[in-house]
Protein backbone atom coordinates (compact mmCIF):
# COMPACT_ATOMS: atom_id res chain seq x y z
CA UNK A 1 0.00 0.00 0.00
CA UNK A 2 2.77 2.34 1.06
CA UNK A 3 4.78 1.38 -1.98
CA UNK A 4 1.88 2.17 -4.35
CA UNK A 5 1.57 5.62 -2.80
CA UNK A 6 5.25 6.37 -3.31
CA UNK A 7 5.03 5.08 -6.83
CA UNK A 8 1.98 7.22 -7.50
CA UNK A 9 3.73 10.30 -6.11
CA UNK A 10 6.77 9.60 -8.28
CA UNK A 11 4.48 9.15 -11.26
CA UNK A 12 2.72 12.45 -10.67
CA UNK A 13 6.07 14.23 -10.24
CA UNK A 14 7.37 12.76 -13.51
CA UNK A 15 4.20 13.73 -15.35
CA UNK A 16 4.41 17.25 -13.98
CA UNK A 17 8.04 17.48 -15.04
CA UNK A 18 7.18 16.23 -18.50
CA UNK A 19 4.33 18.68 -18.73
CA UNK A 20 6.69 21.50 -17.73
CA UNK A 21 9.28 20.58 -20.34
CA UNK A 22 6.52 20.22 -22.90
CA UNK A 23 5.47 23.72 -21.97
CA UNK A 24 8.99 24.98 -22.55
CA UNK A 25 9.44 23.33 -25.91
CA UNK A 26 5.94 24.27 -26.89
CA UNK A 27 6.87 27.72 -28.07
CA UNK A 28 5.55 28.16 -31.60
CA UNK A 29 8.96 28.47 -33.20
CA UNK A 30 9.14 27.20 -36.73
CA UNK A 31 12.20 25.20 -37.74
CA UNK A 32 13.35 27.96 -40.09
CA UNK A 33 13.77 30.31 -37.15
CA UNK A 34 10.65 32.46 -37.01
CA UNK A 35 9.91 34.04 -33.65
CA UNK A 36 6.19 34.23 -33.16
CA UNK A 37 5.09 36.17 -30.10
CA UNK A 38 4.28 34.14 -27.01
CA UNK A 39 0.81 35.46 -26.25
CA UNK A 40 0.18 36.57 -22.69
CA UNK A 41 -2.64 34.64 -21.08
CA UNK A 42 -5.36 37.06 -20.01
CA UNK A 43 -6.84 36.97 -16.52
CA UNK A 44 -10.29 38.12 -15.41
CA UNK A 45 -11.86 37.49 -18.80
CA UNK A 46 -15.25 39.14 -18.97
CA UNK A 47 -17.26 37.41 -21.65
CA UNK A 48 -20.94 37.16 -20.79
CA UNK A 49 -23.60 35.34 -22.75
CA UNK A 50 -21.39 33.12 -24.87
CA UNK A 51 -22.41 29.45 -24.58
CA UNK A 52 -19.23 28.45 -26.43
CA UNK A 53 -17.03 30.24 -23.88
CA UNK A 54 -19.01 28.74 -20.99
CA UNK A 55 -18.39 25.28 -22.46
CA UNK A 56 -14.65 26.02 -22.73
CA UNK A 57 -14.48 27.11 -19.10
CA UNK A 58 -16.37 24.06 -17.93
CA UNK A 59 -14.05 21.79 -19.93
CA UNK A 60 -10.94 23.68 -18.82
CA UNK A 61 -9.80 24.63 -22.33
CA UNK A 62 -10.89 25.22 -25.90
CA UNK A 63 -11.00 22.65 -28.69
CA UNK A 64 -9.77 24.37 -31.85
CA UNK A 65 -10.25 23.05 -35.35
CA UNK A 66 -7.10 23.50 -37.47
CA UNK A 67 -5.29 22.36 -40.61
CA UNK A 68 -1.98 20.58 -40.29
CA UNK A 69 -0.63 20.25 -43.83
CA UNK A 70 -0.13 23.90 -44.79
CA UNK A 71 3.34 25.25 -43.99
CA UNK A 72 3.33 28.69 -42.32
CA UNK A 73 -0.48 28.59 -42.02
CA UNK A 74 -1.54 25.50 -40.15
CA UNK A 75 1.26 22.96 -39.94
CA UNK A 76 2.07 19.98 -37.74
CA UNK A 77 5.72 19.01 -37.71
CA UNK A 78 5.53 15.22 -37.88
CA UNK A 79 8.90 14.72 -36.17
CA UNK A 80 8.63 17.17 -33.27
CA UNK A 81 4.83 17.20 -32.94
CA UNK A 82 4.90 21.00 -32.90
CA UNK A 83 2.24 23.08 -34.55
CA UNK A 84 3.16 26.31 -36.26
CA UNK A 85 1.84 28.86 -38.70
CA UNK A 86 -0.17 32.02 -39.07
CA UNK A 87 -3.56 30.38 -38.45
CA UNK A 88 -2.23 28.42 -35.49
CA UNK A 89 -0.81 31.58 -33.90
CA UNK A 90 -4.10 33.42 -34.46
CA UNK A 91 -5.88 30.52 -32.74
CA UNK A 92 -3.40 30.65 -29.84
CA UNK A 93 -3.82 34.41 -29.55
CA UNK A 94 -7.61 34.09 -29.28
CA UNK A 95 -7.24 31.30 -26.72
CA UNK A 96 -4.81 33.39 -24.66
CA UNK A 97 -7.18 36.36 -24.67
CA UNK A 98 -9.93 34.04 -23.50
CA UNK A 99 -7.70 33.07 -20.57
CA UNK A 100 -6.34 29.73 -21.70
CA UNK A 101 -2.68 28.79 -21.91
CA UNK A 102 -1.12 26.62 -24.60
CA UNK A 103 -1.46 23.53 -22.38
CA UNK A 104 -5.22 23.97 -22.13
CA UNK A 105 -5.73 23.91 -25.89
CA UNK A 106 -6.82 20.77 -27.71
CA UNK A 107 -6.18 20.91 -31.45
CA UNK A 108 -8.45 18.97 -33.74
CA UNK A 109 -7.45 18.54 -37.40
CA UNK A 110 -10.62 18.85 -39.49
CA UNK A 111 -10.72 18.41 -43.27
CA UNK A 112 -12.16 21.28 -45.30
CA UNK A 113 -15.29 19.37 -46.23
CA UNK A 114 -16.26 18.66 -42.59
CA UNK A 115 -15.75 22.08 -41.01
CA UNK A 116 -19.33 23.31 -40.82
CA UNK A 117 -20.53 19.97 -39.48
CA UNK A 118 -17.86 19.93 -36.76
CA UNK A 119 -18.97 23.39 -35.58
CA UNK A 120 -22.67 22.52 -35.77
CA UNK A 121 -22.09 19.30 -33.80
CA UNK A 122 -20.08 21.17 -31.18
CA UNK A 123 -17.01 18.96 -31.74
CA UNK A 124 -14.89 22.11 -31.82
CA UNK A 125 -15.31 25.55 -30.22
CA UNK A 126 -13.86 27.54 -33.09
CA UNK A 127 -12.01 26.89 -36.35
CA UNK A 128 -8.97 28.73 -37.68
CA UNK A 129 -7.64 27.31 -40.95
CA UNK A 130 -7.89 29.08 -44.35
CA UNK A 131 -11.65 29.27 -43.80
CA UNK A 132 -13.20 31.54 -46.45
CA UNK A 133 -16.23 33.56 -45.40
CA UNK A 134 -19.06 32.68 -47.81
CA UNK A 135 -22.82 33.23 -47.72
CA UNK A 136 -23.37 29.50 -48.13
CA UNK A 137 -21.41 28.73 -44.98
CA UNK A 138 -23.00 31.60 -43.07
CA UNK A 139 -26.30 29.72 -43.24
CA UNK A 140 -24.88 27.10 -40.87
CA UNK A 141 -22.25 28.93 -38.84
CA UNK A 142 -20.98 32.41 -38.01
CA UNK A 143 -17.62 33.98 -38.75
CA UNK A 144 -15.50 36.35 -36.71
CA UNK A 145 -13.08 38.47 -38.70
CA UNK A 146 -11.92 38.44 -41.47
CA UNK A 147 -8.34 38.41 -40.26
CA UNK A 148 -6.78 37.85 -43.69
CA UNK A 149 -7.73 38.53 -47.30
CA UNK A 150 -6.28 36.55 -50.18
CA UNK A 151 -7.30 35.25 -53.62
CA UNK A 152 -6.40 32.71 -56.28
CA UNK A 153 -2.74 33.16 -57.10
CA UNK A 154 0.07 31.34 -58.87
CA UNK A 155 3.25 29.80 -57.49
CA UNK A 156 6.13 29.32 -59.91
CA UNK A 157 9.79 28.43 -59.84
CA UNK A 158 12.01 31.27 -58.58
CA UNK A 159 14.01 31.35 -61.81
CA UNK A 160 10.90 31.86 -63.92
CA UNK A 161 10.78 34.98 -66.11
CA UNK A 162 7.25 35.78 -65.00
CA UNK A 163 6.73 38.31 -62.24
CA UNK A 164 3.01 38.90 -62.49
CA UNK A 165 -0.09 37.41 -64.07
CA UNK A 166 -2.60 39.71 -65.68
CA UNK A 167 -4.82 36.95 -66.97
CA UNK A 168 -5.02 33.22 -66.40
CA UNK A 169 -4.46 32.77 -70.16
CA UNK A 170 -0.85 33.88 -69.55
CA UNK A 171 -0.35 30.19 -68.77
CA UNK A 172 -1.54 28.96 -72.17
CA UNK A 173 0.67 26.10 -73.31
CA UNK A 174 1.95 25.41 -69.82
CA UNK A 175 1.01 22.87 -67.16
CA UNK A 176 -0.70 24.04 -63.97
CA UNK A 177 -1.33 21.90 -60.87
CA UNK A 178 -3.90 22.16 -58.08
CA UNK A 179 -5.92 19.99 -55.72
CA UNK A 180 -8.44 17.56 -57.19
CA UNK A 181 -11.86 19.17 -57.41
CA UNK A 182 -10.76 22.57 -56.16
CA UNK A 183 -12.36 25.70 -57.63
CA UNK A 184 -9.17 27.00 -59.34
CA UNK A 185 -8.51 23.77 -61.27
CA UNK A 186 -12.17 23.64 -62.31
CA UNK A 187 -11.99 27.23 -63.48
CA UNK A 188 -8.99 26.42 -65.68
CA UNK A 189 -10.43 23.17 -67.05
CA UNK A 190 -13.73 24.81 -67.99
CA UNK A 191 -12.48 28.12 -69.37
CA UNK A 192 -8.85 27.72 -70.49
CA UNK A 193 -8.59 24.56 -72.60
CA UNK A 194 -5.07 25.48 -73.76
CA UNK A 195 -3.67 25.08 -70.26
CA UNK A 196 -2.71 21.52 -69.35
CA UNK A 197 -3.67 20.52 -65.81
CA UNK A 198 -2.48 18.11 -63.19
CA UNK A 199 -4.29 17.35 -59.97
CA UNK A 200 -3.52 15.57 -56.71
CA UNK A 201 -5.38 15.17 -53.44
CA UNK A 202 -2.86 17.35 -51.60
CA UNK A 203 -1.07 20.56 -52.50
CA UNK A 204 2.30 19.29 -51.36
CA UNK A 205 2.29 16.79 -54.26
CA UNK A 206 1.79 19.72 -56.65
CA UNK A 207 4.64 21.59 -54.99
CA UNK A 208 6.87 18.51 -55.37
CA UNK A 209 6.07 18.43 -59.07
CA UNK A 210 6.83 22.14 -59.34
CA UNK A 211 10.18 21.68 -57.58
CA UNK A 212 10.93 18.79 -59.98
CA UNK A 213 10.02 20.94 -62.96
CA UNK A 214 7.18 18.67 -64.03
CA UNK A 215 4.60 21.46 -63.85
CA UNK A 216 5.05 25.16 -64.53
CA UNK A 217 2.81 26.56 -61.80
CA UNK A 218 0.68 25.65 -58.79
CA UNK A 219 -2.54 27.56 -58.25
CA UNK A 220 -4.83 28.03 -55.26
CA UNK A 221 -5.38 30.66 -52.54
CA UNK A 222 -2.33 32.91 -52.47
CA UNK A 223 -2.00 32.51 -48.68
CA UNK A 224 -1.39 28.79 -49.06
CA UNK A 225 1.10 29.46 -51.87
CA UNK A 226 2.89 32.13 -49.83
CA UNK A 227 3.29 29.51 -47.12
CA UNK A 228 5.09 27.22 -49.54
CA UNK A 229 7.14 30.11 -50.93
CA UNK A 230 8.27 30.89 -47.38
CA UNK A 231 9.22 27.24 -46.92
CA UNK A 232 11.33 27.20 -50.11
CA UNK A 233 12.35 30.87 -50.49
CA UNK A 234 15.22 30.08 -52.89
CA UNK A 235 13.27 27.77 -55.19
CA UNK A 236 9.75 29.21 -55.39
CA UNK A 237 7.99 32.56 -55.72
CA UNK A 238 4.37 33.75 -55.79
CA UNK A 239 3.39 35.90 -58.78
CA UNK A 240 1.63 39.22 -58.32
CA UNK A 241 -2.00 39.28 -59.32
CA UNK A 242 -5.04 37.73 -57.68
CA UNK A 243 -8.15 36.49 -59.44
CA UNK A 244 -10.72 36.03 -56.69
CA UNK A 245 -11.23 37.41 -53.21
CA UNK A 246 -11.11 34.95 -50.33
CA UNK A 247 -11.61 36.41 -46.87
CA UNK A 248 -10.44 34.14 -44.08
CA UNK A 249 -12.51 34.21 -40.91
CA UNK A 250 -12.67 32.33 -37.62
CA UNK A 251 -15.52 29.83 -37.76
CA UNK A 252 -17.70 29.88 -34.62
CA UNK A 253 -21.03 28.23 -33.76
CA UNK A 254 -24.04 30.05 -35.21
CA UNK A 255 -25.69 32.65 -33.02
CA UNK A 256 -22.79 33.18 -30.59
CA UNK A 257 -22.62 36.96 -31.17
CA UNK A 258 -20.86 37.52 -27.83
CA UNK A 259 -17.87 35.43 -28.93
CA UNK A 260 -18.00 36.96 -32.41
CA UNK A 261 -17.87 40.47 -30.94
CA UNK A 262 -15.05 39.48 -28.56
CA UNK A 263 -12.85 38.13 -31.37
CA UNK A 264 -13.66 41.06 -33.67
CA UNK A 265 -12.68 43.54 -30.95
CA UNK A 266 -9.50 41.57 -30.41
CA UNK A 267 -8.60 41.75 -34.12
CA UNK A 268 -9.39 45.47 -34.28
CA UNK A 269 -7.58 46.50 -31.07
CA UNK A 270 -4.71 44.05 -31.32
CA UNK A 271 -3.22 45.31 -34.56
CA UNK A 272 0.37 45.10 -33.29
CA UNK A 273 -0.02 41.49 -32.22
CA UNK A 274 -1.55 40.65 -35.60
CA UNK A 275 1.44 42.25 -37.31
CA UNK A 276 3.91 40.34 -35.13
CA UNK A 277 2.18 37.07 -35.89
CA UNK A 278 2.14 37.83 -39.60
CA UNK A 279 5.81 38.85 -39.70
CA UNK A 280 6.87 35.64 -37.95
CA UNK A 281 4.96 33.37 -40.32
CA UNK A 282 3.68 34.32 -43.78
CA UNK A 283 5.65 37.56 -43.75
CA UNK A 284 8.90 35.60 -43.97
CA UNK A 285 8.24 35.12 -47.68
CA UNK A 286 8.85 38.84 -48.11
CA UNK A 287 5.31 39.96 -48.87
CA UNK A 288 3.53 42.75 -47.05
CA UNK A 289 -0.19 42.70 -46.40
CA UNK A 290 -2.56 45.10 -44.64
CA UNK A 291 -4.69 43.70 -41.88
CA UNK A 292 -8.30 43.77 -43.15
CA UNK A 293 -11.09 45.47 -41.22
CA UNK A 294 -13.54 43.08 -39.57
CA UNK A 295 -17.12 42.60 -40.72
CA UNK A 296 -19.93 44.05 -38.60
CA UNK A 297 -21.38 41.58 -36.10
CA UNK A 298 -24.67 39.86 -36.92
CA UNK B 1 -29.04 9.80 -66.28
CA UNK B 2 -28.06 13.45 -66.45
CA UNK B 3 -24.77 12.54 -64.86
CA UNK B 4 -23.98 10.54 -68.02
CA UNK B 5 -25.57 12.52 -70.82
CA UNK B 6 -24.73 15.94 -69.46
CA UNK B 7 -21.02 15.09 -69.35
CA UNK B 8 -20.42 12.81 -72.34
CA UNK B 9 -17.10 14.52 -73.09
CA UNK B 10 -15.72 13.71 -69.64
CA UNK B 11 -16.95 10.12 -69.72
CA UNK B 12 -15.34 9.62 -73.10
CA UNK B 13 -12.06 10.94 -71.75
CA UNK B 14 -12.30 8.83 -68.60
CA UNK B 15 -12.99 5.60 -70.48
CA UNK B 16 -10.25 6.34 -73.01
CA UNK B 17 -7.64 6.89 -70.32
CA UNK B 18 -8.78 3.84 -68.34
CA UNK B 19 -8.48 1.63 -71.44
CA UNK B 20 -5.16 3.25 -72.35
CA UNK B 21 -3.69 2.43 -68.95
CA UNK B 22 -5.21 -1.07 -69.08
CA UNK B 23 -3.99 -1.97 -72.58
CA UNK B 24 -0.48 -0.58 -72.35
CA UNK B 25 -0.04 -1.56 -68.70
CA UNK B 26 -1.24 -5.06 -69.65
CA UNK B 27 1.24 -5.25 -72.54
CA UNK B 28 4.16 -4.31 -70.29
CA UNK B 29 2.94 -6.79 -67.67
CA UNK B 30 2.59 -9.61 -70.21
CA UNK B 31 6.00 -9.14 -71.85
CA UNK B 32 7.91 -8.40 -68.65
CA UNK B 33 6.01 -11.09 -66.73
CA UNK B 34 6.81 -13.74 -69.34
CA UNK B 35 10.49 -12.86 -69.22
CA UNK B 36 10.55 -12.90 -65.41
CA UNK B 37 8.55 -16.15 -65.33
CA UNK B 38 11.01 -17.78 -67.71
CA UNK B 39 13.93 -16.45 -65.63
CA UNK B 40 12.52 -18.08 -62.53
CA UNK B 41 12.68 -21.54 -64.13
CA UNK B 42 15.87 -21.04 -66.12
CA UNK B 43 18.95 -23.19 -65.49
CA UNK B 44 21.11 -20.09 -64.88
CA UNK B 45 21.34 -19.37 -61.12
CA UNK B 46 21.79 -15.59 -61.55
CA UNK B 47 18.68 -15.34 -63.73
CA UNK B 48 16.73 -17.31 -61.14
CA UNK B 49 17.96 -15.03 -58.36
CA UNK B 50 17.11 -11.85 -60.25
CA UNK B 51 13.65 -13.18 -61.09
CA UNK B 52 12.98 -14.18 -57.49
CA UNK B 53 14.24 -10.87 -56.13
CA UNK B 54 12.10 -8.89 -58.57
CA UNK B 55 8.94 -10.83 -57.76
CA UNK B 56 9.45 -10.67 -54.01
CA UNK B 57 10.38 -7.00 -53.96
CA UNK B 58 7.72 -5.60 -56.27
CA UNK B 59 4.87 -7.94 -55.41
CA UNK B 60 5.26 -7.17 -51.72
CA UNK B 61 5.16 -3.40 -52.27
CA UNK B 62 1.69 -1.81 -52.19
CA UNK B 63 0.61 -0.50 -55.58
CA UNK B 64 0.24 3.07 -54.31
CA UNK B 65 3.89 3.02 -53.23
CA UNK B 66 4.96 1.72 -56.63
CA UNK B 67 3.02 4.63 -58.11
CA UNK B 68 4.77 7.04 -55.75
CA UNK B 69 8.18 5.75 -56.81
CA UNK B 70 7.33 6.17 -60.46
CA UNK B 71 5.39 9.44 -60.41
CA UNK B 72 7.44 11.38 -57.84
CA UNK B 73 10.67 9.38 -57.69
CA UNK B 74 11.19 9.34 -61.43
CA UNK B 75 10.64 13.07 -61.85
CA UNK B 76 13.14 13.82 -59.09
CA UNK B 77 15.82 12.25 -61.28
CA UNK B 78 17.29 14.32 -64.09
CA UNK B 79 15.80 12.14 -66.84
CA UNK B 80 13.68 13.13 -69.85
CA UNK B 81 10.28 14.37 -68.68
CA UNK B 82 7.40 11.91 -68.97
CA UNK B 83 3.73 12.57 -68.45
CA UNK B 84 1.94 11.14 -65.45
CA UNK B 85 -0.08 8.88 -67.75
CA UNK B 86 3.08 7.25 -69.12
CA UNK B 87 4.60 6.94 -65.65
CA UNK B 88 1.34 5.47 -64.35
CA UNK B 89 1.26 2.90 -67.16
CA UNK B 90 4.83 1.90 -66.30
CA UNK B 91 4.02 1.60 -62.61
CA UNK B 92 0.99 -0.58 -63.13
CA UNK B 93 2.79 -2.68 -65.77
CA UNK B 94 5.83 -3.32 -63.60
CA UNK B 95 3.61 -4.18 -60.64
CA UNK B 96 1.30 -6.56 -62.52
CA UNK B 97 4.26 -8.26 -64.22
CA UNK B 98 5.04 -10.04 -60.93
CA UNK B 99 1.57 -11.60 -60.86
CA UNK B 100 1.84 -12.60 -64.52
CA UNK B 101 5.23 -14.18 -63.81
CA UNK B 102 3.95 -16.22 -60.89
CA UNK B 103 0.81 -17.33 -62.72
CA UNK B 104 2.95 -18.37 -65.65
CA UNK B 105 5.34 -20.23 -63.38
CA UNK B 106 2.39 -22.22 -62.10
CA UNK B 107 1.48 -22.96 -65.72
CA UNK B 108 5.04 -24.03 -66.52
CA UNK B 109 4.89 -26.47 -63.62
CA UNK B 110 1.85 -28.15 -65.17
CA UNK B 111 3.83 -29.02 -68.32
CA UNK B 112 5.18 -32.54 -67.87
CA UNK B 113 8.93 -32.60 -67.35
CA UNK B 114 9.23 -35.06 -70.20
CA UNK B 115 8.24 -32.36 -72.67
CA UNK B 116 11.16 -30.14 -71.80
CA UNK B 117 13.53 -33.11 -71.58
CA UNK B 118 12.44 -34.31 -74.99
CA UNK B 119 12.91 -30.85 -76.43
CA UNK B 120 16.40 -30.66 -74.96
CA UNK B 121 17.15 -34.17 -76.21
CA UNK B 122 16.59 -33.12 -79.81
CA UNK B 123 19.11 -30.31 -79.30
CA UNK B 124 16.95 -27.22 -78.66
CA UNK B 125 18.58 -24.48 -76.54
CA UNK B 126 16.75 -23.10 -73.46
CA UNK B 127 15.20 -20.21 -75.38
CA UNK B 128 13.61 -22.50 -77.91
CA UNK B 129 12.57 -25.05 -75.31
CA UNK B 130 10.62 -22.27 -73.62
CA UNK B 131 9.16 -20.49 -76.63
CA UNK B 132 8.42 -23.54 -78.79
CA UNK B 133 7.44 -26.19 -76.29
CA UNK B 134 6.86 -25.12 -72.70
CA UNK B 135 5.35 -21.61 -72.76
CA UNK B 136 2.62 -22.31 -75.36
CA UNK B 137 1.37 -25.17 -73.19
CA UNK B 138 1.81 -23.15 -70.00
CA UNK B 139 -0.23 -20.23 -71.35
CA UNK B 140 -3.06 -22.51 -72.37
CA UNK B 141 -3.36 -24.08 -68.96
CA UNK B 142 -3.44 -20.79 -67.05
CA UNK B 143 -6.09 -18.88 -68.99
CA UNK B 144 -8.53 -18.49 -66.05
CA UNK B 145 -6.01 -17.34 -63.40
CA UNK B 146 -4.25 -15.13 -65.95
CA UNK B 147 -7.54 -13.45 -66.76
CA UNK B 148 -8.06 -12.85 -63.04
CA UNK B 149 -4.72 -11.05 -63.02
CA UNK B 150 -5.87 -8.83 -65.87
CA UNK B 151 -9.23 -8.15 -64.23
CA UNK B 152 -7.30 -7.05 -61.15
CA UNK B 153 -5.12 -4.88 -63.38
CA UNK B 154 -8.20 -3.23 -64.87
CA UNK B 155 -9.57 -2.42 -61.43
CA UNK B 156 -6.15 -1.25 -60.23
CA UNK B 157 -6.24 1.49 -62.87
CA UNK B 158 -8.48 3.36 -60.40
CA UNK B 159 -5.40 3.92 -58.23
CA UNK B 160 -3.97 6.05 -61.04
CA UNK B 161 -6.73 8.61 -60.38
CA UNK B 162 -4.82 9.74 -57.29
CA UNK B 163 -1.73 10.40 -59.42
CA UNK B 164 -3.22 12.82 -61.89
CA UNK B 165 -4.09 10.29 -64.58
CA UNK B 166 -7.53 11.17 -65.95
CA UNK B 167 -9.08 7.72 -65.43
CA UNK B 168 -12.77 7.21 -64.64
CA UNK B 169 -12.86 7.81 -60.85
CA UNK B 170 -11.42 11.30 -61.34
CA UNK B 171 -14.78 12.28 -62.84
CA UNK B 172 -16.37 12.28 -59.44
CA UNK B 173 -14.58 15.37 -58.16
CA UNK B 174 -14.59 17.07 -61.55
CA UNK B 175 -18.33 16.73 -62.00
CA UNK B 176 -19.45 17.36 -58.46
CA UNK B 177 -17.28 20.48 -58.04
CA UNK B 178 -18.08 22.07 -61.39
CA UNK B 179 -20.71 24.77 -61.34
CA UNK B 180 -22.14 23.90 -64.74
CA UNK B 181 -22.08 20.10 -64.51
CA UNK B 182 -24.89 17.90 -63.22
CA UNK B 183 -24.42 14.79 -61.11
CA UNK B 184 -23.86 13.96 -57.46
CA UNK B 185 -20.74 12.05 -56.33
CA UNK B 186 -22.78 8.92 -55.59
CA UNK B 187 -24.42 8.95 -59.02
CA UNK B 188 -21.06 9.28 -60.74
CA UNK B 189 -19.45 6.53 -58.69
CA UNK B 190 -22.40 4.23 -59.45
CA UNK B 191 -21.91 4.76 -63.17
CA UNK B 192 -18.17 4.23 -62.83
CA UNK B 193 -18.86 0.92 -61.08
CA UNK B 194 -21.30 -0.13 -63.81
CA UNK B 195 -18.77 0.64 -66.53
CA UNK B 196 -16.17 -1.46 -64.74
CA UNK B 197 -18.62 -4.35 -64.43
CA UNK B 198 -19.29 -4.13 -68.17
CA UNK B 199 -15.57 -4.08 -69.00
CA UNK B 200 -14.87 -7.05 -66.71
CA UNK B 201 -17.71 -8.98 -68.38
CA UNK B 202 -15.96 -8.41 -71.69
CA UNK B 203 -12.78 -9.89 -70.26
CA UNK B 204 -14.72 -12.84 -68.86
CA UNK B 205 -16.16 -13.47 -72.30
CA UNK B 206 -12.66 -13.39 -73.76
CA UNK B 207 -11.57 -15.90 -71.13
CA UNK B 208 -14.40 -18.32 -72.08
CA UNK B 209 -13.54 -18.05 -75.76
CA UNK B 210 -9.85 -18.68 -75.20
CA UNK B 211 -10.55 -21.57 -72.85
CA UNK B 212 -12.72 -23.27 -75.44
CA UNK B 213 -10.36 -22.65 -78.31
CA UNK B 214 -7.20 -23.65 -76.47
CA UNK B 215 -8.52 -26.68 -74.63
CA UNK B 216 -5.90 -29.41 -74.95
CA UNK B 217 -6.17 -33.11 -74.33
CA UNK B 218 -3.27 -34.58 -72.44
Amino acid sequence: MRRTKILAAAGIATTALLALTACNSGSPNTPAGGDAPEPEVAEDVALEGSPTYDAMVERGGPIIGVKEDQPNLGFLDATTGERSGFDIDIARWIAAELGFSEDDITYEPIASANREQALVNGDIDYYVGTYSITDNRKEQIDFAGPYFVTGQGFLVSADSDMTEVTDVSDFNGMTVCSATGSTPIQNIKDNYPEIATEEYDIYSACVDDLLNGKVDAVTTDAAILIGYAAQYPDELKVLDGLFTEERYGVGIPKGDTALQEFINTLFTDGHDTWQEIFDATLGRSGITVEQPAVDPVG
Amino acid sequence: MDAIFGNLDLWGEGITYTLLVFVFGGLIALVLGTIIGAMRVSPVPIARAVGTAYVNLVRNTPLTLVFFFFVFGYSALALPKLSNTVLGIMAIGVYTATYVAETLRAGINTVPVGQAEAARAIGLPFGQVMTQVVLPQAFRSVVPPMMSVFIALLKNTTVAAGFSVAVLPQLQSTISNSHNRTGTPMEVLLWVALIFVALVMLLTWLQRTLENRWRIAR
